[in-house]
Formats: structure tokens, C-alpha cells, sequence
């Protein structure tokens, strides 16, 4: 019983429900090499959850991550065509997007500005600066070099290099969160800042890491991206902060800050990935998408408030059986 | 003279605690009554009775000589009661206009707000007080002093008789003091009826007409102030006071460990210097505002004095963060344990390791046995009640959950530990297990610095006891000087009795 009161186990129970029943109608989804396919396209969602679950936990939260990535993605397209190798590319926005990510925690640990308004001006600033590095044009495929665009499918033991990145993500970050002093202060930080200070923690450094651990995420997510979908431009990945924010709620991220896993992000993304590659497959309109989408999340966070009630202070003694 | 409002035989309790035992106080129109008491008399207790917050088990409350009941804030509202408090509970957001008719503004004949009677009722009842504040603006724009203007005229307002002052010149400047007092004279004047609750003997003796006496949640005597003397007040506010039992301590009292020379503090402290010695328990006691956190908070890295030395065992130790205060080995048990120390959404064992997590990883990764067991070996020194070291703090008790708060303390192995009011809010049976508990420590070689404003507390447990009035050390209190009349005295700035 204790396993069902899991957040975690419960999402991966309803991920798993939903899978079986679009399987009844449609056997194919279930095939290996379907899922497969599932997992590779959210692995971009999933590595943005776990560096915005960070943030969240700190109680910030980071809406420049889908602009981040975008300018990152178009550095990288744009190095490709100045000749840089990749492997430099490679370093080079993981750094640019931890800058970007600095940015961000800076101004909210010097100047002591609310995340949500610092990264809402930095997520039209980021796009901007597209913008003016390349007037609005586009970097096409042809623009690209073979091995700029192969890499995050090249197949490693039968899963392309995109799907490694999301999984060494994803067993790095819960080592980090579960068991070093760092991930020990993200918890703390979120859980009760005042008393995190008290502990000799100091709280604004410690959320400014978490924004720079996202930004990198989030530039590395930008070559993937460019490169997988072969274009770069102002809006690639438009709006999608708000997936990657949806991801953190639906997978128990408490939006207050202090409760949340990586397991939780990623099982939330994943839950959103499902919904998106299953609903065109049973033939579901995709007007219809947005609104299931957008019903799970409110579900999920319903959800997450009453088990959250059930955990509050016991008044009442249990009666003694004797 | 009839009392506008009389109280009889009130008493209230709570979980272990008698906070008021059949009191009574009366106030008249036009007369500022004086309600004097140490810390933990009853004092913010009868406030609450008053304006309806509590209801007390016992006793009556008669406005006029007719009994009435207050069951709710707004009963008492109604029947003219309004409190005006230390830290004004108004809105910064609103104008002042707003403020002051909040819940009864002037309505038009369609039932909407009627911002210019508004206006107008808010001008009028400013000037009636003396104050030229412009109605419009924002209340966060303006000082406490101004707040205080704004809170009196939402007061007379609602047509108040009687009007409760707690403690209102505790964050005021002497400027700002004078202007309160004037003020006060201009509501006697309008026949209001005014408690006044203070601990200033000064004040007293300035503004009011009669006195009030509570001690430890029991009236001790009334009076008018021109019949009594200073040093009666004082008799009657500290008494003989209660035969508390505190633990037979040692007094085994070693090498010095932490000497502060010269520390100063732009706005908050100036010259302190005090030493601090192996096994010993120093008492820092004196009035709410006298400094005596602010000092300790500096000590422990959480502002910056301007100027000042730390030696710890002869070394000299800069402490710019509450991270360097621990490595020291300073460790600082703040007053607001719930805001301050407990990160309740975390579990036990995770606060009580959380400012030793150096010492319990390997390579920088964490060992949760190791954890474990050392959160294990302090909770159990302390006889905390949890099923499991596993569970979330938010679940315990106030009284675990402050152990826990104390044991991830212990955890550092600090030299010098320093409790803030470490007995506050909570009851008689835990008191003495934390007495019991600090006298433990300091026999065990700690350094103990206990900021305390219960005087039996701080004269039953300290060594010595340094007492502090606005922002400075005023005198070091050893053996015989030891009484309570010498620390009322020295923390209200009165000269000692011959």
C-alpha cells in the first residue's frame, strides 16, 4: 500500500494504463521500436524537466529555458557553417547555455528580482538576440554538415545518441539530487529558506546554480534539437517552456519549491510524450491534444494537493489498540 | 467616576499554561491607564480578551455596568474596543483614506464606495488627531510613526470608547515618542478611555493617570500613579517570584573560549565586549528591542558589524557568514524556531544533518548510513519521540520538532551555542527538560550564551547575566546582585536602590 501512495509509482501506473489502452486499439504503439521512437522524441522534454525540476525545487522557476535552447541551437547551426568542429560545438553550448542560465541566477541572487520576472524578460531577450544575429533568416539542412546533423541519431546498442543524452541525464541528476550536499542545499533552499540560512547555506548561490545546471541542459537540448530537426530559427521550440513547466507539475514538483525528483520530471515527460505520440495514432483531433494536455495537468496537481492534505500534522492521536 | 469598561475575574488557559487567573482592570473616560508586567504577566493576553480574539473561561466584562460578550473581533469592534498594536496590522498596498475605513467605509445611495465622504471622514478625523497626513497616499510609503496616526484615526472611526495601545513606542525614535504622547493627551481630551501597555517605567510615569500591575497571569494591584513610587512598581512587577525548580548546575566554570572586544553595529548595537567561558551558561537579559539578538545574530554571521574582533580560543576569527560561524564553532538556536530552524517538508535525519554534511560524505557524496547514525546519536540524546528518523519533520510535534532543531545543532560539535528565548511558547514540562537540558551541556564543557526575558528563567539557570538596554551592554550582573530588582532596573534605566 505504501508503494501506491508513491507519486512516482502512480504517474509511471498511469502512464503505463494509458499505454495498454492505446494498445488495445492499435497493437502497433506497443511495438519495441515504437517506443522506442516515444522516448527519443521526448527526450528533449526530459532534459529541460530535470534542469527546470532544479530550479523549481529552489522555488524559482525558469521560463527562458525554451529561448535559451533556441539561441543555443542557432549558435551551434551557425559554428557548423563557420567550419567549428563538433565536439567544440558541442562544449560550446553547453558553456553559452550555462551563461545564459548565470544570467538569469545573477539577477535573481544579486539583485534579488522574482525569477518569473527575470526570466520573462530574458526569454523575449534571448529570442531577440536571434533575431539580430541573423535577421530573421533560416538555417536550412542543406546549410548543415552530414555529421552536424547525424550524431543525435547515430545508434548506440540500438537507441540513438539523443535517447543516451536524456538517460546519463537522467542517472547524473538523481545522483547529484540524492546524494551530494549540493543536492541536499536545492532541497533545503526550496523547503524553508530562512532556515537553510540559519544552516550556513547560502541561498541565493545555491538557486543560482540551479539556473546555470538548466541553462546548460537547455543548450545542450539546443543542438539536439537543431540538428535532429535539421533548421534553426527564431522560434524553434516556441512555447515550449510551458511543456517543460507542465512536465515538473504533472510529475509532483511542488511549484512552492523544496518537493520534487527527477524521477518525478521525468515520468511527467514522459506522460506528456505519450499523450502527444498517441492521441494522432487512435486518431484523436489535435484540438482535442491541447485540452487533454491541459486536463492532466490540472489533474495532476490536484492530485498531488490531496496527497499532500493526507501528510499534514496528525491532531488526533490514532486509538490505541492493545 | 464610573469605569467605562470594567473586566472581573478573568481567567484563560492554555495547553499547561494559566495565562490569566481571575484579573480584573478597570479604565475610565479621559484616563490613561498603565498595564504593567514582565514578560509572560498576561499582559498581550487581556489585549486579546479585550478586542475578542479569546474568550475567556472565566469572568465578566462590563461596558457601562452592563455585562457584554465579545465572541468575535467584530463584537468587540461594535461595542467600541479597538487595540492599536506594536506592528500595526494595516494594509501597505491601500491608501490611507482606505486604511482607515476598511470594513465601514460611507457608501453612496447605489450601495458603491463613496470615495469623496471617504476622503472628506478621513481628512477630518486626521486633523481631529493633529496629523496632516495627505489621505491618498500609499500606506507603505509612510513611517511607523505615521502608520501609528493612521491606525488611531481608523480607531476613532468606528466611534471607539475605549482604545488599547500595546506597546506602541517600542519601534518609534524619541522624536516620534514625544509626538505619541501628545497624541494620547488629545484622545484623553476627547473623553476616550486608553490602556496603555508598556514596560518603560519612564512612560508610565510621563502619561498615565493610573496603573495596573499583572504577574505571571494574576492581578497584583491598582492604582493611581501619582500615589505610588518607582520602586513600589518594581516590588509589585517582580514579586517574590515563583518557586520555579531549575537544575542543580555545577558551576564548573573553565578557560575562556569566546572573548567579543569592541563590536558595533551601524544602527543596531555599540560597544559590546564580553568573554564567554568553557562550561559556562551567560544570561543576556533586558527589554524586547534592547538588541540582544541583533548582537547574537552578528555573532553568528547573519549581518555584519562595522567594527569588532571574535576570538575564539585566542585565535582571531572572521565571521562574515553563518558558514564561517559554524566552522568557529558558533552555533545560533533562533528565537522563530519555526521559521528560522525547521525545514519541515525534509526529513529528520536530513535536518539533522544538514550544516554537517561535510563531515559525513566521502569524496562529496553523501552517506546516508553514516547520516543515520549520527542524526541517530542526537535525537536520542535529546529523547526524541519519531517512529522513524525516516519520517518528515512537518509531522511531529512543536516540541520534537524544536529537538530536532537542537540536536542538528549539537550535531556540529559547536564550542559555543547560543539559545534565543529557548523556553518561549512552550510549556512547564518542557521548560524544565530544556533547563535540565542546558545545564547538561554546560557541564559537559559547552559554552552557553541563553538570551532570555523571563527573569526567573535567566536568574535560575545563568553564571552571569549581561543586561542590555537600546543597544548596549548597561551592566554585567554577578552573585549577590543576582535579583530580579537589579535586572528589572538596569533594563528599564533605573538607577539601583540604595
Amino acid at each position: 500500500m505504501t508503494l501506491l501512495k508513491n507519486r512516482e509509482v502512480l504517474l509511471a501506473l498511469a502512464i503505463l494504463l494509458l499505454v495498454i489502452l492505446v494498445a488495445a486499439r492499435f497493437p502497433a504503439f506497443v511495438q519495441p521500436g515504437n517506443l522506442v521512437n516515444v522516448f527519443n522524441d521526448t527526450s528533449p522534454l526530459i532534459l529541460l524537466a530535470i534542469g527546470q525540476m532544479i530550479v523549481i525545487l529552489t522555488k524559482c522557476i525558469d521560463l527562458s529555458v525554451a529561448a535559451n535552447l533556441a539561441l543555443c541551437g542557432m549558435v551551434a547551426a551557425l559554428m557548423n557553417g563557420a567550419g567549428v568542429p563538433l565536439p567544440v560545438i558541442l562544449l560550446l553550448v553547453v558553456a553559452l547555455g550555462g551563461v545564459l542560465g548565470a544570467v538569469n541566477g545573477l539577477l535573481v541572487w544579486k539583485l534579488g528580482i522574482p525569477s518569473i520576472v527575470v526570466t520573462l524578460g530574458t526569454m523575449t531577450i534571448y529570442r531577440g538576440i536571434i533575431f539580430l544575429m541573423t535577421n530573421g533568416a533560416w538555417v536550412n539542412a542543406h546549410q548543415m554538415t552530414d555529421a552536424f546533423k547525424a550524431l543525435p541519431r547515430t545508434l548506440i546498442a540500438g537507441l540513438p545518441v539523443m535517447s543516451w543524452v536524456a538517460i546519463v541525464a537522467i542517472a547524473l541528476f538523481t545522483v547529484l539530487l540524492t546524494r551530494t550536499p549540493l543536492g541536499r542545499a536545492f532541497y533545503a533552499v526550496g523547503g524553508n529558506p530562512h532556515a537553510a540560512v540559519y544552516t550556513g547555506i547560502n541561498v541565493g548561490r545555491t538557486q543560482f546554480v540551479a539556473f546555470v545546471i538548466a541553462g546548460a541542459l537547455a543548450g545542450l537540448t539546443g543542438y539536439l534539437w537543431v540538428a535532429r530537426y535539421a533548421v534553426a530559427y527564431v522560434d524553434i521550440a516556441d512555447g515550449f517552456e510551458l511543456s517543460v513547466v507542465a512536465a515538473c507539475v504533472i510529475g509532483g514538483v511542488a511549484i512552492a519549491g523544496g518537493a520534487g525528483s527527477v524521477a518525478g520530471a521525468v515520468l511527467g515527460a514522459l506522460f506528456l510524450g505519450v499523450i502527444n505520440n498517441a492521441l494522432p495514432v487512435v486518431g484523436i483531433s489535435p484540438f482535442w491534444q491541447l485540452a487533454i494536455s491541459g486536463s492532466a495537468i490540472v489533474v495532476a496537481v490536484a492530485f498531488n494537493s490531496s496527497l499532500n492534505r493526507k501528510t499534514g500534522r496528525i491532531i488526533l492521536k490514532p486509538v490505541e489498540t492493545k | 467616576m464610573k469605569p467605562v469598561l470594567s473586566l472581573r475575574g478573568i481567567s484563560k488557559s492554555f495547553p499547561g499554561v494559566k495565562a490569566l487567573q481571575g484579573v480584573q482592570i478597570d479604565l475610565f473616560a479621559g484616563q490613561v491607564t498603565a498595564l504593567i508586567g514582565e514578560n509572560g504577566a498576561g499582559k498581550s493576553t487581556i489585549v486579546k480578551v479585550l478586542t475578542g480574539i479569546y474568550q475567556p473561561e472565566e469572568g465578566t466584562i462590563e461596558i457601562d455596568g452592563k455585562p457584554v460578550r465579545f465572541a468575535t473581533a467584530q463584537d468587540a469592534q461594535r461595542a467600541g474596543v479597538t487595540a492599536i498594536h506594536q506592528e500595526t496590522v494595516l494594509f501597505d498596498e491601500l491608501s490611507v483614506a482606505e486604511n482607515i475605513w476598511l470594513g465601514h467605509a460611507p457608501r453612496t445611495r447605489l450601495g458603491l464606495i463613496d470615495r469623496r465622504a471617504m476622503r472628506a471622514g478621513a481628512q477630518r478625523l486626521l486633523a481631529s488627531i493633529g496629523a496632516t497626513l495627505n489621505p491618498d497616499l500609499r500606506l507603505g510609503d509612510l513611517g511607523i510613526a505615521s502608520k501609528h496616526l493612521v491606525a488611531i484615526a481608523r480607531a476613532l472611526s468606528t466611534e471607539a470608547r475605549v482604545v488599547i495601545l500595546d506597546e506602541p513606542t517600542a519601534a518609534l525614535s524619541h522624536k516620534e515618542i514625544n509626538e505619541l504622547y501628545d497624541l494620547v493627551e488629545t484622545l484623553k481630551a476627547q473623553g476616550k478611555a486608553i490602556l496603555f501597555i508598556s514596560h518603560k517605567f519612564d512612560e508610565v510615569f510621563r502619561i498615565a493617570d493610573r496603573y495596573t500591575v499583572f504577574r505571571d497571569g494574576q492581578f497584583i494591584g491598582a492604582g493611581a500613579i501619582a500615589d505610588a513610587t518607582e520602586g513600589q512598581l518594581v516590588q509589585m512587577m517582580v514579586g517574590r517570584s515563583v518557586d520555579q525548580i531549575f537544575p542543580q548546575r555545577s558551576h564548573n566554570i573553565g578557560p575562556p573560549v569566546l572573548t567579543v572586544v569592541g563590536y558595533n553595529h551601524p544602527t543596531e548595537f555599540a560597544d559590546i565586549g564580553f568573554t564567554l567561558h568553557r562550561g559556562e551558561i551567560l544570561g543576556f537579559y533586558g527589554l524586547v528591542g534592547a538588541g540582544r539578538s541583533e548582537v547574537m545574530q552578528a555573532l553568528f554571521g547573519i549581518t555584519t558589524p562595522s567594527k569588532g574582533a571574535v576570538r575564539i580560543d585566542d585565535q582571531v576569527r572572521v565571521i562574515r557568514s553563518t558558514h564561517e560561524a559554524i566552522a568557529a564553532g558558533i552555533v545560533y538556536v533562533p528565537e522563530d524556531r519555526g521559521r528560522q530552524g525547521a525545514i519541515r517538508g525534509l526529513p529528520i535525519f536530513q535536518n539533522v544533518t544538514l550544516p554537517s554534511l561535510t563531515r559525513t560524505s566521502r569524496a562529496g557524496f553523501l552517506q546516508l548510513a553514516e547520516e543515520f547514525r549520527l542524526s541517530r546519536e542526537y535525537t536520542q540524546r535529546l529523547d526524541l519521540r519519531a517512529s522513524s528518523l525516516d519520517q518528515e519533520l512537518g509531522l511531529l510535534s512543536g516540541g520534537n520538532q524544536q529537538k530536532v532543531v537542537i540536536a542538528k545543532w549539537l550535531a556540529t560539535k559547536p564550542r559555543v551555542i547560543i539559545l534565543d528565548e529557548p523556553t518561549k511558547g512552550i510549556d512547564i514540562g518542557s521548560k524544565a527538560a530544556v533547563h535540565e537540558f542546558m545545564a547538561e551541556l554546560a557541564a559537559e564543557g559547552l559554552a552557553v550564551i541563553m538570551v532570555s526575558s523571563e527573569i526567573p528563567e535567566v536568574l535560575g539557570m545563568s553564571d552571569r547575566v549581561i543586561v542590555m538596554r537600546e543597544g548596549r551592554i548597561i551592566d554585567e550582573v554577578t552573585g549577590a546582585r543576582m535579583t530580579p530588582e537589579t535586572l528589572v532596573r538596569a533594563a528599564a534605566g533605573l538607577a539601583e536602590a540604595a
